[in-house]
């Protein structure tokens, strides 16, 4: 699975889901309304940059703290197509999974991104490009790898329902 | 090589005949979970998935408690599609004055036993493991695959071993061993593991305690933190299920990717400073510090014990004229408890405000938000930036002593001094 797009970056280390995402508008189901939300406990500005084809540069332990799907959902919703990171959390990771939101851990490709690069993301291959820079990124476990290819969770689902 | 508690729960309920730190296997849930915030969402991913029905109703449970009493009309909507959902296909659903708190209501309500798997959309889920259970805080698109077809996939995380041992000091709790654990490996040091807890410390921490220990994993992050069961669980469960269990226990030979230890002979009370979870220090480090608002509750410390604890420390005094102090009994039979030993008129005397059952003053949904500049200390579970209201208010987590001991003073002081 290939994804690609113009940086945005998240700086920080523990970024939490709250900051990500406060919890006065978990009280939305629609993902399209989520969306002038993200990134509000931690700077609204961010938002503004969020324009087209975007791959998300985070830090470390990024996303720690609640469940709360609204931060990807609104991400998918702003256009990203990738968030490359130095490490996530356990449930923010599973959630771009399941969402078929390649997180990519590249320590790496953090360090050399700028704000507006060109990133490539091929996650089969664990590469990162940044502006023409390959960075080796950490290889993606075969089953993540195929829940990315096929779509996430929720074709995964209506595949699995329509064998039985 | 021998298993893990977490390993063989998890070889239990999958079809592997082998399992290993990594690995990803498809587990099968025993109960799935979801609230108010996260139950709709997950309702919409499963209308994407192509189907309404649930795999077995008699396994899944809702609870209305994030919103609840619903604080506006958007609120009451969320909590209204819960109830019709929940309704609809015949599966539990505790609505507001019958339930409180899911983690601590489904310990109580006895959904929970040692060796099960139970999933729910809220990363406190983790509490279960205080049950000896493997528990799993899950995004709603998981807990909509769960409901469809009862199973997630799941890298087999390693296994923290935590020894507790020593002699509990007075006013020191669980709350204190947990803190203590993410003071020492961070906001991240459990990441792809769970936190098992055994040692002869253990066995002075009550149930109430270890759900507050347990639920504070993930801020470790942590996927669970794990006591495996003995008498203390056997004898909370008897009368409280009519579920079958067994014990599960470590082989000697487990493997673990990690050992540390919490020693009760030199541990005092802990608080967590803004904003990260792992900001810990002895209370006495930080005495002085104002406090504008005290809360008591949430799924960590809404307990009777930790009720018992605030009320033992104000009995007979006042909360301070600089200080408001917010009382949250997480579940309405502990609520009723509470009003039958007197906690609350003793808390209410004090000038305590008391709450139902309710998420909303921790997350930072209702019932207590914070101004900017107020500092509050509070007994929940994290100390994010704008956690609790404002982002530039300060939270800070300690136990059920020190909390109330802060409200009394108007300030984080040591709870032996308003003991005294």
């Amino acid at each position: 699975m290939i994804a690609a797009g113009k940086a945005v970056l998240v700086s920080g280390t523990n970024i939490d889901t709250d900051v990500l995402y406060p919890g006065i508008y978990l009280n939305i189901d629609d993902p399209e309304q989520m969306k002038p939300y993200l990134f509000e406990g931690l700077d609204p500005a961010l938002r503004d940059q969020l324009d087209g084809d975007t791959v998300l540069v985070v830090g470390e332990n990024f996303g720690m703290g609640s469940s709360r799907e609204h931060v990807p959902l609104a991400m998918k919703a702003w256009g990203v197509r990738c968030v490359v990171g130095s490490s996530f959390a356990r449930i923010f990771y599973r959630n771009c999974i399941n969402l078929a939101l390649p997180a990519i851990t590249c320590p790496d490709a953090v360090k050399a991104a700028k704000p507006g690069s060109q990133i490539s993301v091929d996650a089969a291959a664990g590469k990162v490009t940044v502006d023409g820079r390959e960075f080796t990124a950490a290889p993606v476990p075969p089953f993540m790898l195929e829940m990315l290819e096929r779509g996430g969770l929720i074709p995964w689902a209506r595949h699995k329902l329509a064998q039985t | 090589m021998g298993y893990t508690v977490a390993e063989k729960i998890l070889l239990n309920h999958s079809d592997a005949d082998h399992v290993e730190p990594g690995q990803v296997v498809m587990v099968r849930c025993d109960v799935v979970l979801a609230n108010d915030v996260t139950g709709p969402v997950a309702f919409r991913q499963m209308e994407k998935m192509g189907t309404s029905a649930v795999f077995d109703p008699s396994k899944v449970v809702m609870v209305a408690d994030h919103f609840a009493p619903a604080k506006d009309e958007r609120s009451a909507i969320l909590i209204k599609r819960l109830k019709d959902w929940s309704l609809a296909r015949g599966v539990v659903f505790y609505d507001q004055g019958r339930g409180g708190i899911e983690h601590t209501l489904l310990v109580q309500e006895g959904w929970v036993v040692p060796g099960s798997v139970i999933v729910g959309g809220d990363s406190h889920t983790c509490t279960h493991g205080a049950m000896g259970a493997f528990s799993s805080g899950l995004g709603s698109t998981d807990i909509a695959y769960c409901l469809v077809f009862g199973e997630f996939w799941q890298a087999v995380p390693g296994t923290i071993q935590v020894t507790v041992s020593g002699e509990k000091g007075h006013f020191v709790t669980g709350k204190d061993v947990i803190l203590a654990v993410i003071g020492q490996i961070g906001a991240g040091g459990g990441t792809d593991n769970v936190l098992e807890f055994v040692g002869p410390g253990v066995q002075s921490l009550s149930i109430d305690e270890r759900l507050a220990v347990s639920n504070l994993a993930v801020e470790a992050g942590s996927e669970t933190g794990i006591f495996p069961a003995d008498e203390k669980t056997a004898a909370y469960l008897d009368g409280r299920t009519d579920k079958a269990w067994q014990p599960v226990h470590s082989d000697p030979d487990a493997s673990y990717s990690r050992r540390i230890a919490v020693d009760f002979d030199r541990l005092g009370p802990l608080i967590a400073k803004p904003h990260n979870p792992e900001n810990v220090v002895p209370v006495s480090e930080i005495v002085g510090t104002p406090i504008h608002q005290v809360v008591v509750g949430n799924c960590s410390n809404g307990t009777m014990t930790d009720l018992r604890q605030a009320a033992e420390m104000v009995k007979g005094k006042r909360v301070h004229e600089r200080t408001r102090m917010i009382v949250v009994p997480a579940t309405q039979e502990i609520y009723r408890q509470a009003v039958a030993e007197g906690l609350v008129d003793i808390l209410v005397a004090a000038g305590a405000s008391i709450s139902t059952p309710t998420c909303g003053p921790c997350f930072g949904g209702h019932t207590g938000a914070l101004a900017p500049g107020e500092n509050a200390l509070a007994t929940i579970n994290r100390n994010f930036k704008g956690r609790s209201g404002s982002p530039e208010a300060s939270v800070y987590l300690g136990n059920a002593f020190v909390a109330a001991a802060a409200a009394v003073a108007g300030e984080i002081v040591d709870p032996a001094e308003v003991a005294s």
